[in-house]
């Protein structure tokens, strides 16, 4: 038991200026977000490594970031929702294969992106109906399905790579337009249209509200059920054009394919300022957090640092975001 | 106060708090709260809801720190960052929600996070059993120390709650409405629990609203107002009248407005809404009763006796296994909240925080949630229509605010209640069902609100209000149902004859009078 006498009331002048400098502080790492450790990244790379900071490379960089940023997209719905989606990962390799497997068949080839979009799209639904029909929780569908579609995958293919030279989508993977490749303008478009849906449409406000609070928004009458099916039905869309971007890249496909990329997709959410439980959280800080995980390996690898410890800065960098976003939502609950 | 200074002069008090001061979010909550106990004395803290208490009763045991003021324990200045160091200061507090491990046995209960050990790895089980049950016996429990939790009902686990105090040696008890969801018999066996600890010279602060139970246990009474010390008094000074104007500060007539005269006008012959037998099976009993345009309809009856159910029942946020709701004479089907909205009906939760407010959200997007279709283009927002709406709630309500851009977590009590009626009031319902509208809110906000209700009334909206506080029920009903134990049991004022008084809402909300309402 201590001697302390608690502070007198004369100190709210103090507390008050304390508090306005933790409140613009707060506003600083949610109006910024990642921005300030993304520029931190890029200078310390063009100090260290000339041939960082050219147009070439950087081009480059969002090229390689792209798919990860579809596959973001679609996961920054998810956990706008309080939700995960472990799956995406596997239903890319699902959709990549089937897309091979259509283009070899005479008569359907050109079906053959069509149908790698349904079959996301589909993947998907059927994990939102678990989570929003059943009630069942999230991590568990999805830890089903990633394990369940991968096992798909292999068997699709057949165990071995479906390879086509001859795809009617080799542009997805393999043009530029105007000097850009087509991949950073795929990833571009979907960050954008996201945006919309997130911002300005209806539909949009109901899933930051199902996020922020469940049980508030259904005694709004907003029908969290379909809301749920909504997100999980656009994550597995995406994550079927993710398949589409990938097999294109490679003219081929296998069983393995996008093995890992969900934790990938959900590092550059984290990253990007979301929250995991939900209701908070941009489309473009979960564009931001993809570019840092793509800057982190390009640089790295210029760099000459080996591809294990590029996995331990990864890995450090995820952990240090996360410390940032539990700060942030500490100072904002208090 | 002089009566302190007479009981200071024969005693030291076990705890003195002076001048303690909290704001949350820069709102005060406490403002120089003083608060004297005695050992050996039942202190009983009053005030309304929204009046502090919790708050002060929290600061106590360590899970709020204070932004001012001191606390003494035996004159000692203590200081108490967490609740470990209030253990150590001898102060337990036991919450309305009971903190049990119900897969765990009593005497495990008792001695959680405090095991007797042999070296530092070995529990001493036979022992801890042998104390606990020396322990149960003196409270005179009929359960022994090896049953397990769950099988208890609430008031035996609210004795394991005691005896682990007891095995702490906790000299100041704080009991936070501890009657609340226990029977007239479990009462009167907590009374006695109560009254022995006393005589073994343990401090109980105990918090209620029973008036009633005021009189038959207090030895002194402390009363909070708006976050400020409202004065205390002696055993023989206590009586109602002078509790109540301690409380509210002024007398309670001035409170309410005269709305009669509005809402006899207004009032249709044919029901607005009428509820036939509606059941869900379990904690409401089938219930029939109708609401009509332009009244206020008080919803009474003790905490748990089935009012927020039932009102749950009515929007669809819960299934029902039976019943009809009627609205204008025809028959709706509710399944879901979104289909009672549909129809008009409105709910505003008793809990905003947990179940009515986006915090995170800008205040704005909390208003226009009901209504951010209204004049949408294929599902894209008009944010020119929406910031409209917004404005013209915000003024229509006086919600105070900086910005419609303000999240809701940084807004008052008061004002985050002002959203939530926004909110609903933007699909001009035709049945409003309110659950303890004015709860944790402050005096200027309360009145507000009370205004914006009864020009709701007028205007021909039917307001069900749900209230566990008797003044304002009797305040602002036009009729008052009653329930009890999921039933609606009574109804007093309109045709009935029955003056809506205290006494009458009493007599059936605990079971002395009971005749079953049309």
């Amino acid at each position: 038991m201590s001697q302390t006498q608690l502070r007198s009331t004369a100190g709210g002048k103090s507390d008050r200026r304390r508090l306005s400098k933790r409140e613009s502080l707060r506003t600083l790492f949610q109006v910024a977000g990642i921005l300030p450790i993304l520029l931190v990244i890029c200078i310390l790379f063009s100090i260290l490594t000339p041939s960082f900071l050219t147009a070439g490379n950087l081009i480059n960089v969002v090229r390689q970031a792209s798919i990860n940023i579809v596959l973001a997209a679609g996961m920054t719905f998810v956990i706008l929702t309080g939700g995960i989606d472990l799956s995406v990962g596997s239903i890319l390799g699902v959709t990549a294969v089937v897309a091979m497997l259509v283009s070899l068949a005479p008569a359907i080839g050109w079906f053959a992106v069509p149908a790698a979009l349904l079959t996301g799209l589909g993947l998907g639904l059927v994990n939102g109906a678990l989570i929003a029909y059943l009630d069942l929780p999230p991590f568990i569908v999805t830890l089903g399905s990633y394990t369940g579609l991968r096992g798909l995958a292999y068997l699709l293919a057949g165990g071995t790579t479906v390879i086509n030279r001859d795809i009617n989508f080799a542009w997805v993977g393999n043009s530029r337009i105007a000097g850009i490749p087509a991949l950073v303008i795929i990833a571009l478009a979907t960050v954008i249209v996201s945006w919309f849906v997130l911002r300005r449409t209806v539909l949009g406000t109901h899933i930051y509200a199902v996020g922020g609070n469940a049980r508030a928004a259904r005694l709004t009458g907003i029908k969290v059920s379909w809301v749920l099916l909504f997100v999980y039905g656009v994550s597995g869309l995406l994550s079927g054009l993710a398949g589409i971007m990938s097999a294109s890249r490679l003219y081929s496909a296998t069983g393995m394919l996008g093995q890992g990329y969900e934790l990938d997709a959900i590092a550059a959410v984290i990253l990007g300022g979301t929250s995991f439980s939900g209701g908070i959280g941009t489309i473009w800080g979960t564009l931001l957090g993809a570019l840092i995980i793509a800057l982190l390996n390009n640089g790295l690898t210029l760099l000459n640092v080996s591809f294990f410890w590029q996995l331990v800065v990864k890995g450090l960098v995820i952990i240090i975001a996360v410390t940032i976003d539990r700060f942030r939502t500490r100072s904002a609950a208090r | 106060m002089t009566t302190d200074s007479i009981a200071a002069a024969s005693k030291t008090p076990v705890l003195e708090m002076r001048d303690i001061s909290k704001s949350f979010h820069g709102v005060p909550a406490l403002q120089n709260v003083n608060l004297v106990i005695y050992p050996g004395e039942v202190h009983a803290l009053m005030g309304e809801n929204g009046a502090g208490k919790s708050t002060l009763m929290k600061i106590l045991a360590g899970a709020y720190t204070a932004d001012g003021g001191a606390i003494f324990i035996h004159d000692r200045p203590t200081h108490i960052a967490n609740p470990g160091d209030a253990r150590a200061a001898g102060i337990t507090l036991i919450y309305q929600e009971l903190n049990v491990a119900p897969n765990l046995t009593v005497a495990e209960n008792i001695y959680m996070g405090r095991e007797r050990t042999k070296g530092l790895l070995f529990l001493e089980r036979d022992r801890m059993y042998q104390d606990a049950d020396a322990i149960l016996k003196n409270l005179g429990a009929s359960f022994d120390a090896r049953t397990q939790v769950s099988r208890l009902s609430i008031a035996e686990q609210q004795q394991v709650e005691i005896a682990r105090a007891l095995k702490d040696k906790s000299r100041i008890l704080v009991m936070d409405e501890p009657t609340a969801a226990l029977s007239d018999r479990e009462t009167e066996r907590l009374f006695d629990i109560i009254r022995r600890l006393r005589e073994e010279g343990i401090a109980i602060i105990y918090i209620s609203h029973r008036m009633e139970e005021v009189y038959a246990l207090a030895d002194r009474v402390s009363v909070l107002r708006d976050g400020e010390y409202g004065g205390s008094l002696e055993k023989q000074e206590i009586s109602s009248e002078r509790l109540v104007q301690m409380m509210v500060g002024r007398p309670l007539k001035d409170f309410y407005e005269a709305k009669s005269a509005v809402a006899g006008q207004v009032r249709a012959t044919k029901p607005l809404l009428r509820v036939v037998n509606l059941t869900d099976g379990g904690k409401v009993a089938p219930a029939s009763f109708q609401l009509f345009a332009g009244e206020v309809l008080g919803l009474a009856g003790l905490v748990g006796a089935g009012r927020t159910e039932l009102a749950r029942l009515i929007f669809g946020a819960d299934p029902k296994s039976a019943g009809e709701v009627y609205l204008n004479g025809r028959r709706i089907e509710i399944s879901t909240p979104a289909v009672a909205i549909d129809a008009g009906i409105a709910y505003v939760p008793e809990d905003r925080k947990d179940q009515g407010l986006f915090l995170e959200m800008s205040s704005r997007k909390n208003i226009t949630m009901n209504v951010l279709g209204d004049q949408a283009k294929v599902g894209v927002m008009n944010f020119r229509r929406l910031k409209q709406i917004a404005a013209d709630a915000i003024d229509r309500l006086g919600i105070r605010l900086a910005s419609p851009t303000i999240r809701a977590v940084d807004l008052s009590g008061g004002n985050q209640q002002k959203l939530l009626l926004a909110r609903w009031l933007a699909i001009q319902p035709k049945v409003l069902l309110l659950d303890e509208p004015t709860r944790g809110v402050d005096i200027g906000a309360k009145s507000e609100i009370y205004h914006i209700i009864t020009q709701l009334a007028a205007q021909g909206v039917g307001i069900l209000m749900i209230s566990s506080e008797l003044p304002e029920i009797i305040g602002m009903s036009d009729r008052v149902l009653v329930m009890r134990e999921g039933n609606l049991v009574g109804e007093v004022g309109g045709a009935t004859g029955e003056a809506i008084t205290q006494e009458n809402i009493m007599a059936y909300a605990t079971g002395a009078r009971e005749v079953q309402a049309v």
